[in-house]
């Protein structure tokens, strides 16, 4: 049984329409010197909910999600978004929480000022922006200590709080409590299901098999650079590829060539 | 040894009762020196930021040349400039040859490799912490030079004090263009010069006491920084 919360299934709480979506992608390839990392992958995410990403390292899911989001270009293959190609307004409607945060050498505020400012959010706009989001992530009180002193949890906390006050209509997280304790984690969830409820499409990639079944409504399953199954969170009872079966059932393959 | 102990005593004389030609000699140095550091800092930093980050035809060339010309040797780049600034040379006509200006620029073309070439790397190396956050922004390309830019400050003041020292200390080439000439362009290394060969030991040591003091300040200026920059993880 899938004990995500009611509240954050994908349709019962979404009724804005998300302008971006559905996000399409068509046989994406990406092979640096001809080592195809990812091969011919198509997917597509539909609006609401929370898509997540899983998969055994190796199987080119922080690959695909930069390639999403736009930084890095596929070897091959198309991305559009409702039918568009990806362009600098489509961009900065999107945010992207990375495994490590990259925070600025500037004070927390500062951190979000600069990314509300790249966003073209006006300065007297700025602050209150700030201060919600500081307020939300319940690092407010750490407003003015340099970002980099604070501890793993408060870092991704402020990352995630940075990527909010921009007020994104897809936010990508590439595991973003891969390294958290229990309660930073549960900080980040929560924070990540109040973005979802308001009606941003998460896709977020994640190892945490226990996480996936709390937060997601639909899973992308990779191995091998290929995705094996796209499902709904009924995954986790009935997988249909063999490679999400182990994976589940957490039998270890070497990968090629160990 | 009775000498050196009297030329010692001379020098702090000197420097406690303030001397005139003395403060002249000094703030003349700081003048020249700064304003070059200035110069070469505006233009090295900007040009090591845009090495760093940026993807242009000739690119390898540059990087090879800005790491090659940190060592250039000052008398060359005196010559070079006195050729450029003499009147047969191509600016001959601004008559800047012998005047402060003059030793400016000598100065500024041996400092903007230094900062150049420092600068590129603390930017690359920031670049590549932060290039997928920027470019998740959607940043475009004057606001990553500029947030990075920002962000390297302290590590960049490090660059600037370290091109003051190499300005502040040189004197194969602004002795070339200065000429050393009292009360006009007379500085510290080359009053030393002077003053050494004329066997003035105790002005000499005045000032050497002096550029040693400024170079100890420097160095205490760059440690008390990087100390308040690791405190705040800014480094």
């Amino acid at each position: 049984m899938n004990n995500i919360p009611q509240n954050v299934s994908p349709n019962a709480s979404f009724a804005v329409t998300n302008p971006l979506l559905p996000l399409r992608a068509e046989d994406l390839s990406y092979a640096p010197d001809g080592l195809a990392l990812l091969d011919k992958v198509s997917l597509q995410i539909a609006e609401g909910g929370i898509s997540m990403i899983l998969g055994p390292n190796g199987a080119g899911k922080s690959i695909l999600m930069r390639i999403l989001h736009g930084l890095i270009p596929a070897s091959a293959g198309t991305v559009s978004w409702r039918g568009q190609t990806a362009n600098r307004e489509i961009r900065k409607r999107q945010a992207m929480v990375f495994q490590k945060p990259v925070l600025l050498r500037r004070s927390v505020t500062a951190n979000l000022d600069h990314a509300l400012n790249a966003a073209g959010v006006p300065r007297a706009d700025r602050n209150r922006r700030a201060t919600e989001a500081l307020k939300e992530a319940g690092i407010a009180h750490l407003a003015a200590r340099p970002a980099r002193v604070l501890s793993g949890g408060e870092q991704q906390r402020l990352a995630l709080a940075r990527a909010l006050s921009l007020q994104p209509d897809v936010l990508f997280l590439d595991e973003p409590t891969a390294s958290l304790d229990p309660a930073s984690t549960a900080a980040i969830e929560a924070l990540v299901l109040a973005a979802e409820r308001r009606g941003c499409k998460i896709v977020m990639i994640s190892h945490d098999i226990h996480q996936a079944r709390r937060l997601a409504s639909e899973i992308i399953f990779m191995d091998r650079g290929r995705i094996a199954e796209q499902s709904a969170a009924a995954f986790f009872e009935a997988p249909s590829s063999a490679a999400a079966r182990d994976y589940l059932a957490g039998r270890l393959h070497l990968p090629d060539g160990a | 040894m009775q000498d050196f102990a009297e030329s010692f005593s001379l020098a702090f004389r000197l420097i406690l009762s303030a001397d005139a030609d003395l403060a002249e000699i000094v703030l003349l140095s700081l003048k020249v020196s700064l304003s070059a550091t200035l110069c070469a800092c505006m233009i090295g930093m900007s040009l090591g930021a845009a090495i760093a980050i940026f993807r242009f035809p000739g690119r390898g060339v540059l990087l090879v040349l800005t790491n090659a010309l940190m060592g250039l040797p000052p008398v060359v780049v005196g010559l070079a400039i006195y050729m450029l600034l003499s009147n047969a040379g191509p600016f001959g006509t601004f008559q800047l040859l012998y005047s402060p200006t003059a030793m400016i620029i000598a100065q500024t073309v041996l400092v903007t490799p230094i900062a150049t070439a420092l600068t590129r790397q603390v930017i690359a190396d920031l670049h590549t912490e932060y290039d997928e956050q920027l470019r998740s922004l959607a940043l475009g390309p004057f606001a990553t030079l500029t947030t990075l830019l920002w962000d390297g400050r302290f590590s960049l003041i490090t660059v600037a004090l370290a091109g003051f020292g190499r300005a502040v200390a040189e004197v194969g080439a602004v002795i070339i263009v200065g000429g050393n000439i009292n009360h006009v362009t007379r500085v510290m290394t080359t009053a030393i010069a002077l003053e050494t060969s004329k066997g003035d030991l105790a002005l000499a040591l005045a000032l050497g006491l002096i550029l040693i003091g400024i170079s100890i300040s420097v160095n205490a200026a760059l440690m008390a920084l990087k100390g308040t920059a690791r405190r705040f993880a800014y480094e």
